[in-house]
């Protein structure tokens, strides 16, 4: 025997951790940058974090050769080709941000409407969206359009807080677990973490997808729900709990405003909450009879009845009227059972289950708490089942209502903000009156007057002119989709080519990918971006586009301002925004540029901030017209939205209370000392019930969360969406066009109800669904530039159904035709059984434009890869009436992704998926041929 | 298996070598000055390049001498180890031989005895494993045995009339020894086509470790291209292809050298024919021998959507 | 040194919960990003960007679809069920791997029962990864000697790391808990517990190989086809005539 080998078992690791937040998707966790000589040695998770707890994902740990991608620009560029070649020539910043002003600076003070300024996967919307309205556009909005914002929307509607960054369930707490069309869209880590827990702590999860990938694999129960019905699904599920008085009446009257009046007589007022003088809505005392304000503390409030008000209206309470709609036939379980693909028995027995969970297993925690109306009680009683969703039940034309059948499920079991049910995170709750209303008000050469986005309470509050003309380039907050909460960035391209509402002279731009896979209709947007008029001048004149990398949109833009990586940036990811907050905490966080730029390149909102002194925009300048901010990091710092309140809560100078005080100029040492993160907990009776809990509104009026309490109650009624119907009907000053006054009827229902997804009513002989889920190791496109990831998912086949390769003869590697009533797509095919029967899909933005991202010409993801985007379009077919409806939920205008239906044929063998676009020209080049990282520690 | 021209010419070259060496030092053939020169050189510069072949496999061929380290447990090794010590008496043997005219049993019949140890060993890198059903469970160590003692027979036979009469007993050995050959092939194949991946109980199910739950299939493997162990291990081959490949294989390595040989015994004046069988058995046996890597299965390939 | 040492005084080695794993490749890049600067030469990668990206991973998932016998019928959803299966190095007791080492670069630790491998007197001659039943073993093209999982046994020991740190890196990260590092020789350890309490299995026992580590299958998935198990009206009021009435009664009793 000869001896082992001796080997080093404490090996250096690195000189220095260097503690920021990750951004390789939209989780914002905390990392733990290893340094050596100046490389990053490795990237590890931060135990320290609220949000991962030191876990980290395979995007976060392949965070390395994102860093040092080769697809990362270089410096500012201008185009030199056509639009679309991809030909640039690089420039100083100084040449690119005076261009910039030169474009920019006339648009000001002639339209300033006439600027486009949208962002992607932004997360500095609070400084991105304060620039714009200093600029004086309405145009402004980020991705929630064509991302989830009918989740948002919904929860806030409802709850006053959605999933995700705004909420999150109990994890520690629930027993049972349902999560509906969530493929590690967000919150990844987060829920794997809580997966985890609820498998430790044997409770039991229920997942419903269509596809049986991820979370729903391990799912202790599977239900393989077909696109679109969830609403269906939801509503049969909340039929049965009412039907067998499994709710939880004593929450609903307490805590939501089932027993508010609402007025029953047709006419002006049909459907609106009955109010007193002061606008208290009332209620009907079922000891007394009395009609009185929902606010009098010692009303015993009914939730049924007909009761005539004192100004004569009829009117009844909420939950009747929703015990009315729900309990109807409709939405029996043995009526859905066929369109949802799931057993009439299965509906019922996970009722039961939800019921059996909720009552029986209800949990208490022995924590005293008292309620707004000063009411003390001696326990938190908590019904332990949560809920989670997110796209897939969202990307639809029916999710807006659908989003909010599920809050609405939650309600009626007394599950949200008790404990074991879902939580929100600060600054959420927030009642949905607290939020904005949307501001279009143009001056030129000054602000907007007032922020972009917000929360329409009705039709007083749309973008419209008095002809009913879209204030906005993306018709949100129009007839077309009244309560657009996150505007409609899918629609800006399309309109500003169609110069409808009107053009536009500036298209600016950061981090979409508009060009490919963040567009619905890519070839169709790609011919708009290119578009020229007769002169051959640009139908969109000018664009400006911000990115890190070298994505198929760069080329389409004519001035690149290239962006740094997440490893050399500040950024502040904060409570003005989307924090990283949790139900027990607020928090919030930052980066810091751990590693210097060795390129040309700045973080877009120092450039902002550069652009926004060279403009002279208000906020942006000091009185003696000389830049206000250093740069981002300086903006962090120093900016005040209000006195005392800054982007980041943390640090902040005499600080005697947290959240409030006077900019620090030490604070982002401090955060940087503390792991890049600020955590202030949330006092033990504060925790639950915090919309209606003294403790956590006295609490988040000292954090500055709000200057005043703000208590409320949530809403299964949504009155906004009456006021809206009641226009339809032709009641008040702002009209609906009557085209649409038939489907605001039809789909504005204030109670949450289910109708079909309006692509697969129109069309016929596309009987297939076809959707797209996000690979857990891919984040959107980014993740094809990346050495390590793109070798795990270098193509998508479409998976199909066994049953439906057996129709067709298909096995695995056959290539079909795809065909959808826009376009038609040819792809390579994998069987696939544990897969809802009528639905096939694909992993999304995997397919390559050849060019792009500093890929071979030949790479998988451009010969085999694609995107099902090719076959969605913008615009729903033709009616009868030769009108096109934009192809998106009429209430929200969230783009309807998911209603894609499809039909298949079997095609020939490759080479190419198609369409096959020609090869863009690369900015950047091509990759090298081998990578060794790491050898000069070895 | 993924065929590598440089096993396959160190397996074929190796065992043709060793096979003459084993008869050279049973004493068969003549004892002249240019058959004694002809046949040792052959039978060491087989090998030889039959070994220096097996280096063009490595990934750090300059440091090979480490390979004679663990003979006590790795049949590579053994090879190695038993590669240098059968070249040395051989040569010696060879030495003694052709400088001096000695043909000393001494060294001869040790050197054959090792000649034939150095094609075991050989055998059983592939045969001892039992990831490959197909190696492990037919008789590998007699197929090669026999193809390297037929080809170095039919290597002596072609040499032998050179110094001496052309026919007798070499030729005979010969004739019977590519009859034993073609049997132990044919044997081989028969058991081999027999055994499937599944050979030891081992199936997608048991690979992980779900045998109860249902029938498992690859829906995703964990990368999109070919990685090494796909390349080495789950190496595809068309069944026309090897159909072929067998047909070449039977012509050129057994029965065109078999009916050569059956012509040579019959008119021994026709033994140049020998010398052209010599290189056409080779041609034949390196394509069995790329059939027997190409067509040997892994079970990793079990996690790649094979089954047996 | 490629003889096995008869026994070792531990069996470390991973446990990995399929009943956990969501398949989201964590553990697949951590290993990567941890090992490439690491224990050896680099986990180098060919071709990154371009047609056919080859690079060496010690560590990775497989995604299986699994069919049970019987079908089921009423629902859109087949019975089909997906398993995500990380797969990396066993350090199997009777490692066939380091048995076949001509060089004796192949070893396994008497120590803590680690199969590692000495890469100065690894010729590459890949015989290793031909012996290995499961795929463990890569060879690095371009520094061509053989990689393998190491369980980071230049983190366990590592002076240098945070004693709760001190764990492989892809258990480090593991967002889902599914991956648990221990010693299986000690039946009081946590990982053996968990062994056997979830009825922890080897993989293919049917090679010899005697792998330490373990996979815990996933647990039964309710049957939706399965008749109620729960009778939703028995929660209810026992006389539960309708909804009215019994919405009158719960009036009541909230008084």
């Amino acid at each position: 025997m000869t001896v082992e080998p001796k080997i080093a078992l404490s090996p250096k690791v690195s000189d220095e951790i260097r503690r920021t937040t990750c951004y390789m998707c939209a989780c914002r966790c905390g990392i733990n940058v290893h340094m050596r000589d100046d490389k990053v040695r490795y990237i590890e998770g931060n135990r320290d974090h609220p949000v991962n707890r030191g876990v980290l994902c395979a995007k976060g740990s392949a965070g390395i050769m994102q860093h040092y991608s080769p697809a990362r620009l270089r410096a500012p560029m201008i185009r030199t080709g056509p639009r679309g070649s991809g030909e640039f020539r690089e420039i100083s910043w100084e040449e690119a941000l005076q261009t910039a002003v030169d474009w920019l600076e006339p648009v000001r003070e002639s339209d300033p409407k006439k600027l486009a300024f949208f962002t992607g996967r932004d997360q500095s919307q609070s400084l991105t969206s304060w620039w714009a309205q200093q600029f004086g556009t309405p145009n402004y909005a980020a991705h929630g359009g064509f991302c989830s914002v009918n989740m948002a929307a919904a929860g806030i509607y409802t709850l006053g807080g959605a999933f995700w960054e705004f909420g999150a369930p109990d994890w520690q707490r629930s027993r049972l677990f349902m999560i509906f069309g969530v493929a590690e869209d967000h919150d990844s880590n987060p829920i794997k973490l809580g997966l985890a827990e609820l498998k430790r702590n044997g409770a039991k999860i229920v997942g419903v997808n269509p596809v049986r990938t991820g979370y729903n694999a391990i799912a202790d129960e599977w239900v393989g729900i077909t696109p679109g019905t969830d609403g269906l699904f939801i509503l049969a599920l909340a039929r049965e709990l009412m039907r067998t008085g499994n709710v939880d009446l004593d929450y609903l009257i307490r805590y939501t405003n089932a027993p508010w009046l609402i007025v029953a007589d047709e006419g002006e007022s049909e459907g609106l909450i009955a109010r007193d003088g002061d606008g208290t809505p009332l209620v009907l005392d079922r000891k007394t009879g009395a009609v009185r304000a929902s606010s009098d503390g010692d009303a015993a409030p009914a939730v049924k009845g007909t009761v005539t008000l004192p100004d004569g209206r009829t009117a009844r309470p909420v939950f009747e009227l929703m015990a009315e709609k729900v309990l109807s036939d409709e939405y029996a379980p043995d009526t859905v059972a066929d369109a949802c693909g799931i057993p009439a028995t299965t509906i019922r027995r996970l009722a039961a289950e939800i019921a059996h969970a909720a009552f029986q297993e209800e949990v208490v925690i022995d924590q005293p708490w008292t309620d707004m109306r000063g009411v003390h009680h001696d326990k938190m009683i908590g019904r332990p089942v949560s809920f989670h969703a997110m796209r897939g039940i969202s990307a639809h034309s029916n999710g807006f209502q659908t989003c909010r059948a599920l809050h609405v499920l939650q309600l009626l079991i007394g599950s949200v903000e008790t404990p074991g049910g879902f939580r929100f995170k600060p600054p959420y709750p927030k009642p949905v009156e607290s939020h904005p209303k949307p501001h279009s008000g143009v001056t030129p050469g000054k602000p907007l007057d007032g922020p972009h986005l917000g929360y329409p309470m009705g039709p007083e509050h749309l973008a419209i002119d008095d002809d009913g003309t879209a204030k906005r380039i993306d018709k949100a907050f129009t007839w077309e989709a009244p309560m657009s909460a996150h505007g409609m960035m899918h629609m800006v391209i399309a309109n500003a080519h169609a110069r409808d509402p009107y053009g536009i002279d500036v298209l600016f731009m950061y981090m979409a990918n508009m060009a490919w896979n963040s567009s619905m209709n890519t070839r169709g947007t790609m011919e708009m971006l290119s578009a020229q008029n007769e002169d051959g001048s640009y139908v969109i004149p000018k664009i400006i586009y911000s990115d890190a990398y070298s994505s198929e949109m760069v080329a389409y833009a004519d001035l690149i301002l290239p962006d740094t990586t997440y490893l050399e940036r500040h950024d502040c990811i904060s409570l003005l925004d989307r924090p990283i907050s949790e139900p027990d905490a607020a928090a919030d966080a930052i980066r810091w540029p751990v590693v210097e730029p060795d390129r040309d390149v700045r973080g877009f909102q120092s450039a902002l901030i550069d652009l926004g002194a060279r403009l002279k925009l208000p906020g942006f300048v000091k009185d003696d017209g000389s830049p206000a901010y250093r740069d981002y990091a300086d903006y962090i710092v120093n900016h005040e939205r209000r006195p005392g309140i800054g982007p980041l809560a943390g640090w902040r100078k005499d600080d005697d209370r947290p959240g409030r005080g006077a900019p620090n100029p030490e604070q982002l040492d401090r955060y940087i000392e503390n792991g890049g993160f600020y955590t202030a907990h949330i006092p033990e009776e504060a925790q639950f019930f915090k919309p209606f809990n003294k403790a956590y509104q006295d609490w988040a009026v000292g954090m500055g969360l709000f200057d005043a309490p703000q208590h409320y109650v949530f809403n299964l009624y949504c009155e906004p969406m009456a006021k809206f119907r009641l226009a339809a009907k032709g009641y008040g000053d702002r009209q609906p066009p009557d085209n649409l006054r038939q489907r605001i009827l039809e789909t504005f229902d204030p109670l949450p109800a289910w109708y079909p997804p309006f692509e697969g009513a129109m069309v016929d002989g596309f009987p297939i669904h076809a959707l797209t889920q996000r690979p857990a190791a891919m984040y959107h496109s980014w993740g094809s530039q990346n050495a390590w990831l793109r070798q795990i998912h270098g193509r998508n086949p479409l998976y199909v159904p066994g049953s439906i390769c057996e129709t067709h003869g298909l096995v695995d590697g056959d290539w079909v035709w795809l065909t959808s009533h826009h376009g038609k797509i040819k792809v390579p095919i994998a069987r696939m059984d544990a897969v809802n029967s009528h639905t096939v899909w694909t992993w999304n933005a995997i397919g390559k434009r050849s060019g792009a991202w500093a890929l071979d010409k030949d790479a998988p993801e451009t010969t085999k890869g694609f995107l099902l985007n090719h076959l969605i379009h913008e615009l729903l077919p033709p009616k009868g009436d030769g009108q096109r409806w934009s192809n998106s939920d009429p209430i929200t205008g969230q783009a309807a992704w998911y209603d894609l239906r499809v039909k298949i044929e079997k095609a020939e063998p490759g080479p190419w998926s198609e369409p096959h676009m020609p090869a863009q020209q690369s900015p950047v080049g091509v990759g090298p041929d081998d990578i060794a990282y790491g050898e000069e520690w070895t | 298996m993924h065929p590598a021209p440089s096993i396959i010419v160190f397996t074929t070259l190796s065992g043709i070598g060793f096979g003459l060496m084993a008869w050279l030092g049973l004493g068969l053939g003549p004892d002249g000055f240019w058959f004694a020169l002809l046949a040792c050189g052959l039978a060491l510069g087989f090998a030889s390049i039959g070994l220096f072949a097996s280096l063009w496999h490595l990934g750090n061929p300059q440091r090979a001498w480490r390979a004679l380290s663990q003979w006590r447990s790795s049949w590579l090794s053994r090879e190695g180890v038993a590669s240098i010590v059968t070249l040395t008496v051989f040569g010696l043997y060879a030495l003694l031989w052709v400088f001096f005219g000695v043909r000393t049993p001494w060294l001869g019949i040790p050197a054959a005895v090792l000649a034939v140890v150095c094609v075991v060993c050989t055998s059983m890198i592939y045969g001892c494993l039992k990831s490959v059903p197909r190696w492990s469970k037919p008789p590998t160590s007699p197929l090669f045995v026999a193809l390297g003692l037929a080809g170095g027979a039919l290597t002596l036979a072609a040499l032998a009339p050179i110094s001496g009469p052309a026919g007798g007993v070499p030729f005979w050995v010969a004739t019977v020894m590519i009859l034993v050959a073609t049997a132990m092939w044919l044997v081989w194949s028969t058991k081999a086509r027999e055994t499937r991946l599944d050979a030891d109980g081992s199936s997608p199910e048991t690979a992980i470790g779900l045998p109860h739950l249902g029938r498992v299939r690859l829906l995703e493997a964990p990368h999109t291209a070919p990685n090494y162990l796909m390349r080495e291990m789950v190496f595809q081959i068309g069944r026309k292809r090897a159909e072929a490949l067998r047909k070449l294989a039977l012509a050129l390595g057994f029965a065109v050298p078999l009916v050569l040989c059956a012509i040579a015994l019959a008119v021994p004046a026709a033994w140049p024919l020998l010398l052209l069988a010599v290189p056409v058995h080779l041609a034949g046996v390196a394509a069995s021998r790329w059939l027997f890597f190409a067509e040997a299965q892994h079970v990793v390939g079990l996690y790649y959507g094979q089954r047996a | 040194m490629t003889t096995l040492p008869q026994t070792t005084e531990k069996k470390l080695g991973l446990v990995i919960d399929l009943d956990t794993c969501v398949g989201c490749h964590a553990c697949v890049i951590a290993c990567k990003e941890w090992n490439t600067g690491g224990y050896g030469a680099p986990l180098s990668d060919q071709d990154p960007y371009g047609a056919a990206p080859s690079g060496t991973f010690l560590n990775r998932i497989h995604t299986f679809e699994v069919t049970p016998s019987e079908s089921r019928c009423g629902s859109a959803a087949s019975a089909a069920q997906i398993v995500h299966f990380p797969k990396s190095c066993l350090h199997c007791d009777d490692a066939p791997c380091v048995t076949v080492c001509p060089t004796g670069a192949s070893y396994k630790r008497s120590a803590d029962g680690i199969v590692l491998v000495n890469e100065d007197a690894c010729i590459g001659c890949g015989l290793c990864a031909w012996a290995c039943p499961y795929g463990a073993r890569e060879m690095d093209h371009d520094a061509g000697v053989m990689k393998k999982c190491t369980l980071c046994v230049d983190r366990i020991y590592n002076d240098n790391i945070p004693e709760v740190d001190r764990v492989p890196s892809c258990v480090r990260t593991c967002p889902a808990n599914a991956r648990h590092f221990g010693d299986l020789a000690d039946p009081t350890s946590d990982v053996s517990r968990l062994v056997e309490a979830r009825g922890g299995v080897e993989l293919m026992p049917e090679q010899g190989t005697k792998p330490v580590n373990r996979y815990l299958p996933p647990r039964p998935k309710a049957d939706i086809d399965a008749p109620d198990s729960i009778d939703l009206v028995a929660l209810a009021e026992p006389e539960t005539a309708g909804f009215l009435s019994w919405l009158d009664r719960a009036l009541e009793r909230l008084g």
